[in-house]
């Protein structure tokens, strides 16, 4: 199978609001072709809604969509051509597997005998060619799942888009299907537009992250870049810096910022965009696994309260003697009532504007 | 609480093995009333429906009742009647209720208003109706009016009045059932289809409308019985003497005019078995339909 | 879908909705109009205005006492049919039961019969035992559809109720009573005030069962009503109105308070609108 190629999806200011209150607000996004990039943010950020305002299924407010050069927002759905996987599935329940997967060839026309190549090309890249002709009710969630996905690819389209489709399968299924859409990503190299609020499969998944917060793009980049420089304290918080410490400033030079909580407790981190100097508050934010038990620098004399074992390593809540709360993930054994010293690299602390 | 014998706990495992405990008498009131209240007065009417008064042989009620035309014809009358309204009702609501299957303001004021010709009841209708269509009533006044007919259209004591009656109580009914099953299909199915390229009629053609036949087939059915049993309206706004002497006024005027409980009841058998056939051909035609989820959650 | 896009179908479906609702309401509208009508013939509005029938029919047709009696078989019904048809919808909902489709069917079949059907054997038992023409004979003959809509309405009722929670009552050492009593009688409330209501619309409009079983003491008021009409010529069109009046305004009163506590479609099914998506 060979998609339609297309070189960019722009969109310009997408907005749409719901009753006064803007469920997405001006998102500029343009997406190349052949890319897969996931939308990512807590649920009501607005990520669906994006998804269904490039799918055609709700009306923008503000705002336009380009497919190169194309303006698409105007059309609906059924003349955009792209294909979709609901977070339910949504699939045909009277129809069979194989009807399910042709019904878009159906719309479209195509003469029987290619779309029974078709269809049997499909059901082969999802493994499921002995289970044709039984209804969806008769097919496990994982099955399901990969009926969707052959339904919407199967008309090559030029844009697929993905909501939320591994949510409702259990957690080792859902390892198993993330592979799997990554392997039909790379063997069929079709442009992909992937919603989720689990940014461990966004950054597994996507070549570019979209990060949303109460429908207001937050930041744009590769796995990478959002992973280890997020742009604002709420992405650091949704990638993993679990520790917001909302702490006076009290001086620092150059990139370095230094806060202290007047009761022992300082820590030198880097400035991430505007932070007040002396006097102002900052949220310095470090990762569990930053921490290291033992001297070091930014030294904490703190105390155990809670340990979870978590196999080869154990995640601890923490007390530093000035009262703040911290969490740690060390494979250092730890029990409840220990004293310890942790320490955290400057360049691991990212100190944003509060 | 006393320890229970051995022999009483071993035979109450063994009943509750096949499912049987005490919560089981709690069905033992309803299904007494409905046994004494239905089922035996059914029963009893059946025999003596092969009782007749005059005597003639176990089947000489049902014998008189097909070779007597008068008596034979109003299955065909009743037929004629309930078949078109309970079709037309069906058919009225699908389109109605596909265009208000999403929310928008006000429609469970317009529900609301749909529901009253039901609780209106078919008495009251029927009055209603032999006023407003009647030859001076306000619905030939604007006919007339509009220059649409010379003289008023007879519409009252004859079956159009009788027909209007069974729609204006049944279209409601079909309306709202109808609703109900159409919004228990998942709207994500539509939209699955609208990203496959189907435009607003194929969605319906060839998702929407299959997933609804199953409940049109029952919203069918359910119509049918409210029109079959049609008996106030066909007297009051028909001509129960003629074109509108549907089966029930005769099992009526049997058993209460001419005091034959016998052929009553035996008029009253054949309305039930009449109507049970329809009910089990609809049925059988929609066992070999699709009837299983319809992605609605719950 | 939010498009909305004004297709000549749309105008066509608005289209029938307006005509059938300005057809009804001019059914109701001319009865109206004709109970307040001193002279009505071939005119648009009738000649005057008066509230004398009124008075007439009140009087005439006896209605405080057919009032009475269409109050006092619809509580006995609603109450006997909610106090049977409870505890089955509970057994039906919870168990599962050697012979449960048959009875089911059983509880099922005298919604689907018409009611003349059942109606004409009915009335000769009940001549048989002497109780036709009686209160309690109207008030057995109506209990024929009322219990199972009770249980058609229940059933699904009680089987949203998460049998968790009475496994967890029992768990905190409550004994049978106060599980029915503290636990499951507040959670089955709506529903059988739904239930209940629905039942007492459709006892006070139900024609077919009442007509068949009832006589001249026991006549409820859309028998009463019915009598009127056919026998009209007899007495004025326009007192036969007035009561058809008293009539729609104690349905609409009905009505209303149903309406307060029950979805309207409901009325006609026992399937619940899901909330949208």
């Amino acid at each position: 199978m060979t998609a339609r190629k297309i070189s960019e999806l722009r969109l310009e200011g997408v907005s749409r609001g719901f009753g006064g209150r803007l469920a997405l607000d001006g998102l500029d996004v343009t997406i190349k072709g052949g890319e897969f990039v996931a939308l990512l943010g807590p649920s009501g950020c607005g990520k669906s809604t994006a998804l269904n305002c490039v799918a055609g299924l709700l009306p923008l407010t503000a705002g336009r969509i380009w497919l190169d050069d194309a303006r698409i927002d105007t059309l609906p759905p059924e003349k955009r051509g792209f294909g979709m996987v609901f977070q339910n599935y949504a699939l045909f329940p009277h129809m069979t597997v194989r009807a399910n997967i042709g019904f878009g060839l159906r719309m479209r026309k195509t003469p029987a005998a290619e779309m029974r190549t078709r269809v049997d090309e499909a059901l082969r890249l999802v493994q499921l060619a002995d289970l044709a002709d039984r209804l969806p009710g008769q097919l496990s969630g994982g099955q399901q799942q990969r009926v969707a996905i052959a339904r919407a690819v199967v008309l090559e389209p030029p844009l697929v888009l993905m909501d939320e489709p591994l949510s409702n399968l259990d957690a080792a299924l859902r390892l198993e299907m993330r592979t799997e859409i990554r392997r039909l990503h790379q063997t069929l190299g079709l442009t992909t537009i992937y919603v989720t609020h689990d940014q461990e499969e966004a950054l597994s998944l996507a070549d570019r992250l979209v990060v949303l917060r109460d429908g207001v793009l937050q930041q744009a980049g590769t796995p990478e870049q959002v992973y280890t420089e997020p742009a604002n304290r709420f992405v650091a918080s949704f990638m993993g810096y679990r520790n917001a410490l909302e702490l006076p400033v009290t001086g620092g030079e150059g990139r370095m910022v230094r806060l202290e909580d007047g009761g022992g407790l300082t820590l030198t981190g880097v400035r991430r965009g505007e932070v007040g100097g002396a006097g102002a508050t900052a949220v310095a934010c470090v990762r569990p696994e930053d921490f290291t038990v033992g001297d070091g620098p930014n030294p904490v004399a703190a105390a155990v309260e809670v340990v979870e074992y978590h196999g080869r390593e154990s995640a601890a809540l923490v007390r530093a003697d000035g009262g703040v709360a911290l969490h740690v993930r060390t494979s250092a054994r730890l029990a409840p009532g220990d004293r310890v010293t942790l320490s955290v690299p400057p360049e691991r602390v990212l100190v944003f504007a509060p | 609480m006393t320890a229970p014998s051995v022999e009483g706990v071993a035979l109450r495992h063994r009943l509750a093995e096949r499912g049987l405990d005490r919560t089981l008498l709690l069905l033992l009131p309803a299904a007494v009333f409905v046994a004494g209240l239905f089922l035996y007065p059914f029963l009893y009417g059946l025999q003596l429906s092969f009782q007749p008064q005059d005597g003639g042989g176990v089947f000489a009620n049902y014998a008189e009742f097909f070779r007597d035309g008068y008596l034979r014809d109003t299955i065909a009358t009743t037929l004629w009647l309930g078949v078109p309204a309970a079709l037309g009702n069906v058919a009225a609501s699908v389109p109605l209720a596909y265009r208000m299957r999403g929310r928008f303001r006000g429609k469970r004021l317009l529900t609301t208003v749909l529901v009253v010709p039901i609780t209106l009841g078919t008495v009251l209708t029927a009055e209603g109706l032999l006023t407003f269509l009647g030859p001076t009533g306000w619905f030939n006044r604007v006919l007339l009016g509009l220059g649409l007919v010379d003289e008023p259209v007879r519409l009252t004591h004859n079956y159009w009045g009788v027909l209007f009656s069974l729609i204006i109580t049944g279209f409601p009914f079909a309306f709202l059932l109808t609703l109900s099953y159409l919004t228990g299909i998942d709207p994500s199915l539509e939209s699955a289809a609208a990203t496959l390229g189907a435009g607003w009629w194929q969605r319906f053609r060839f998702v929407t409308f299959p997933l609804l036949v199953p409940g049109l087939a029952i919203t069918f059915c359910l119509s049918f019985v409210l029109a079959f049993s049609v008996f106030p309206s066909a007297i009051l706004v028909g001509e129960p003497s003629g074109g509108t002497r549907v089966i029930s006024i005769a099992a009526y005027h049997a058993a209460f005019e001419e005091y034959d409980y016998s052929m009553g009841s035996a008029i009253a058998m054949i309305m039930g078995v009449v109507e049970l056939l329809v009910i089990a051909l609809v049925l059988g035609w929609r066992a070999t339909l699709y009837r299983g989820s319809t992605g609605g959650k719950g | 879908m939010t498009r909305t896009a004004w297709r000549p179908g749309t105008w066509v479906v608005w289209g029938t909705v307006a005509f059938f609702l300005i057809f009804v309401g001019g059914v109701v509208g001319s009865v109206v109009v004709n109970s307040f009508a001193v002279r009505w013939f071939d005119t648009w509005l009738p000649d005057g205005w008066t509230t004398r029938w009124y008075g007439a029919s009140w009087s005439d047709f006896d209605l405080p006492s057919v009032l009475l009696v269409t109050f006092q078989v619809s509580v006995l019904v609603v109450a006997i049919s909610l106090l049977t048809g409870v505890p089955a919808s509970y057994a039906l909902a919870r168990r599962e039961f050697p012979g449960k489709r048959a009875l089911t069917l059983l509880f099922l079949l005298p919604i689907m019969i018409p009611p003349v059907t059942y109606g004409i054997p009915l009335a000769t038992v009940l001549y048989k035992f002497h109780l036709a023409g009686t209160l309690a004979g109207v008030v057995l003959a109506n209990l024929v559809p009322s219990i199972p809509f009770v249980i058609l309405v229940m059933t699904p009722f009680i089987e949203q109720i998460d049998p968790r929670i009475e496994a967890a009552a029992r768990m905190c050492g409550a004994p049978t009573r106060a599980v029915l009593g503290r636990v499951l009688a507040p959670l089955l409330v709506p529903g059988m005030l739904a239930a209940g209501i629905l039942v007492l619309v459709r006892t006070v409009g139900m024609f077919e069962l009442t007509f068949l079983t009832a006589g001249p003491d026991s006549e409820t008021l859309v028998v009463a009503l019915y009598y009127s009409v056919s026998a009209a010529g007899i007495r004025a069109q326009q007192q036969v109105d007035a009561m058809a009046v008293v009539y729609t305004m104690s349905m609409l009163v009905l009505l209303v308070i149903a309406l307060r506590f029950v979805n309207p479609t409901q009325l006609v099914t026992q399937i619940k609108e899901r909330p949208g998506t």
